[in-house]
């Protein structure tokens, strides 16, 4: 069993903190990917799983087991890195075996489990090239394929998609979840790319300036902010977020944004938030649409008048940016239709799939 | 056309320019070696002669001690002398050299570039300089005319640029590569030994040459600090062929051969290793 316990974890750098004590458990066989801006901490946090950084404060076990002072060959684990590490002196056949011939493993263990990585990530034709003669794609499977042999009980992934062209990374991310589904083994993967995030995790780890700001599965960190960096940073486009200040108008809450424009509060948040409170309006480009859409809304909608600044066809939708208050925002449409600059249509605004931060903390009011 | 023909007149003159200037640094050295091989008769004859007439070993049979008109110059001692202060001393700038360019190219210490630069700057200083001060401490010590004084000092000065040149390597492999050995099982010693140094082989290698020429060759110290048959090295014996009057061209061209041939070989054992550019296809592409 290999999970995975971090507890108030601190990574200092001489007198910088980096890591703020971080909590997470992470599940035996868990997929779970760490995200979050360019300095935030994830590959900090990885190598201290790997071993490869001391940690300042705090404990981290894999298996029930305190590593805190354990060498990384002794934590059974394997790690890919982002710029793979190949050894360039030894040819695939080698790169792979290497662990095992370490570890002392007769020859033809070494043999057989060197095959069956081979033939699992499909690189039975390369084992006699060095890596200097393989491509991009073909060394992160030499990679990949050098940190399954060993059979480890964690796999560590530091941005192993970063150096492949866009096409690539698509057909690495299915592979790295198909390699999951086959050896099932506890992954922890770490990317900026909330789109790897998305699409490969089990449990999404948010990470910012050295904390966790949520953790959960990617529905949930979709669906449920806790708060406007969530928001913003998981989901493309990014979630559309407009200031205003709760008011009370025609009997009902209101946020207003400005004397003339306003929107009702949803009647599933009208019980968190009081008159007065600044808060910030989200709301996703899905959940805004033109009006008389063919995509029907569910719950309740509020429409607004909006000016098409700019309209980018994608093909099954596009993608319409306009001006609301004073912020610039995106809505959906899925007919296709050419939009002239400087359209005027009238909008829907599914309420139910709204949001409300608390302008000075940035927090959900969903809680 | 015309451009065509220019470019050839370009690589024409190129070639000729080359000759010349290989003609300028080998010519010498071609003329020692003819003269190793030629009797004083012809050495000395006036006009010159550019042809040699008659080559034989007389001249290696001479200071050896063999033939007819011996030389009682102690070659043997000469050369193991040479030997074995070159060797040692490389060696150990080898060890300082691999040891400290690892550190610096990977360890974060206080004042780092500092030492760095210190270790540099002790260069810029001619070795001639430090004769007599070493010549000073080196009395005191013992240490003139023996074999561990010369060694010392040749450590002394080939380390700044073995160090220099070995962190140069280290600092091109990845720390990443040693990173991964040590996740698939290595300590850190042997991440070093299995991964970093083989990546590193032909930086120690260049230096290694690098160190073992600058002492095999090296003459103003050794002359100072080196009296007898206990410590006096090859370049230093070429001088035993100077008499009051008379140089001994042919004793000393034949010597001169000697010293040169082994570090030709040792170029060539070496030579191999250095193939740079290997850590290439190891990281990213
Ligand atoms: N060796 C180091 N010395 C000092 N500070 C460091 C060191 N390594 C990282 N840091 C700092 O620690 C913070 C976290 O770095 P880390 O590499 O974990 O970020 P990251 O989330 O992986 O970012 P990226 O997406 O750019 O890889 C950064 O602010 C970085 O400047
Ligand atoms: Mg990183």
């Amino acid at each position: 069993m290999a999970e995975i316990l971090l507890k108030d974890v601190v990574k200092n750098y001489g007198k910088l903190e980096v890591v703020h004590g971080i909590n997470l458990f992470i599940e035996h066989n868990e997929f779970v990917v760490l995200v979050g801006p360019s300095g935030c901490g994830k590959s900090t946090t990885l190598r201290m799983i790997a071993g490869l950084e001391d940690i300042t404060g705090g404990e981290i076990s894999i298996g029930g087991t305190v590593v805190n002072d354990f060498a990384p060959r002794k934590r059974d684990i394997s790690m890919v890195f982002q710029n793979y590490a190949l050894y360039p002196h030894m040819s695939v056949r080698e790169n792979l075996g290497f662990g095992l011939k370490i570890a002392k493993q007769p020859k033809d263990v070494i043999e057989e489990r060197v095959n069956e990585a081979a033939v699992i990530l499909n690189i039975e034709d390369l084992m006699d090239r060095t890596p200097a003669e393989l491509s991009g794609g073909q060394r992160q499977r030499v990679a990949m394929g050098r940190a399954i042999v060993r059979h480890p009980q964690v796999f560590l992934f530091d941005e192993p998609l970063s150096n492949l062209d866009a096409k690539l990374r698509v057909q690495m991310r299915t592979e790295i979840k198909r390699l999951h589904q086959k050896v099932k083994t506890t992954i922890v993967y770490v990317t900026h790319d909330q789109v790897e995030a998305m699409t490969m995790a089990d449990r999404i780890v948010v990470m910012k300036d050295g904390h966790i700001e949520q953790v959960g599965s990617p529905l949930e960190v979709f669906e449920r902010p806790v708060d406007t960096f969530v928001a913003s940073f998981i989901g493309s486009p990014p979630m559309n977020l407009i200031p205003g200040e709760v008011v009370m108008r025609d009997g009902r809450l209101h946020v207003a944004f400005n004397a003339d424009q306003s929107v009702p509060v949803p009647a599933s948040l009208a019980d968190k938030t009081t008159e007065g409170q600044k808060v910030i309006f989200g709301f996703r480009a899905d959940d805004l649409m033109p009006d008389g859409h063919a995509v029907p809304i569910m719950g309740e909608a509020s429409g607004l008048r909006l000016t098409v600044d700019i309209a980018e066809p994608l093909g099954t939708e596009t993608l319409l940016f306009c001006q609301f208050a004073g912020v610039d925002i995106q809505a959906k449409m899925y007919n296709p239709r050419m939009v002239k600059p400087g359209e005027v249509m009238d909008f829907k605004c599914a309420l139910d799939k709204t949001h409300l931060f608390d302008a000075a903390s940035g927090k959900s009011l969903r809680g | 056309m015309a451009s065509k023909t220019k470019k050839q007149i370009g690589k024409v003159a190129n070639w000729i320019l080359t000759f010349v200037l290989m003609l300028v640094i080998g010519l010498p050295g071609l003329w020692v070696v003819l003269t190793a091989f030629r009797p004083n008769r012809e050495i000395l004859a006036k006009p010159a002669i550019w042809i040699p007439e008659k080559l034989s070993l007389d001249n290696f049979g001479k200071i050896f001690g063999y033939g007819v008109d011996q030389i009682a110059i102690p070659v043997p001692s000469y050369f193991a002398n040479s030997l074995i202060i070159s060797l040692t001393s490389t060696a150990i700038a080898l060890l300082i050299g691999m040891s400290g360019g690892y550190a610096f190219a990977r360890f974060r210490f206080k004042r780092k570039n500092g030492y760095f630069l210190a270790l540099m700057l002790s260069r810029t200083v001619p070795g001639i300089a430090l004769s007599l001060p070493i010549f000073m401490v080196w009395s005191r010590l013992g240490l003139i005319d023996t074999k561990m004084g010369m060694i010392i000092i040749y450590v002394a000065l080939n380390i700044p640029f073995t160090i220099w040149l070995i962190d140069g390597f280290f600092r091109q492999i990845p720390k990443e590569m040693s990173e991964a050995a040590q996740v698939d099982g290595c300590t850190r010693w042997q991440a070093f030994w299995k991964i970093e140094f083989p990546l590193a082989k032909s930086g120690v290698a260049s230096a290694g040459i690098f160190a073992f020429l600058t002492s095999w060759n090296e003459y103003a110290l050794a002359s100072q600090l080196t009296r007898s048959t206990d410590s006096k090295t090859l370049p230093v014996g070429l001088m035993d062929f100077t008499a009051q009057f008379t140089i001994d061209w042919a004793g000393m061209s034949a010597m001169a051969v000697i010293i040169i041939v082994p570090a030709l070989i040792l170029t060539f054992l070496v030579q191999k290793h250095l193939i740079a550019g290997l850590t290439f296809g190891g990281v990213k592409g």
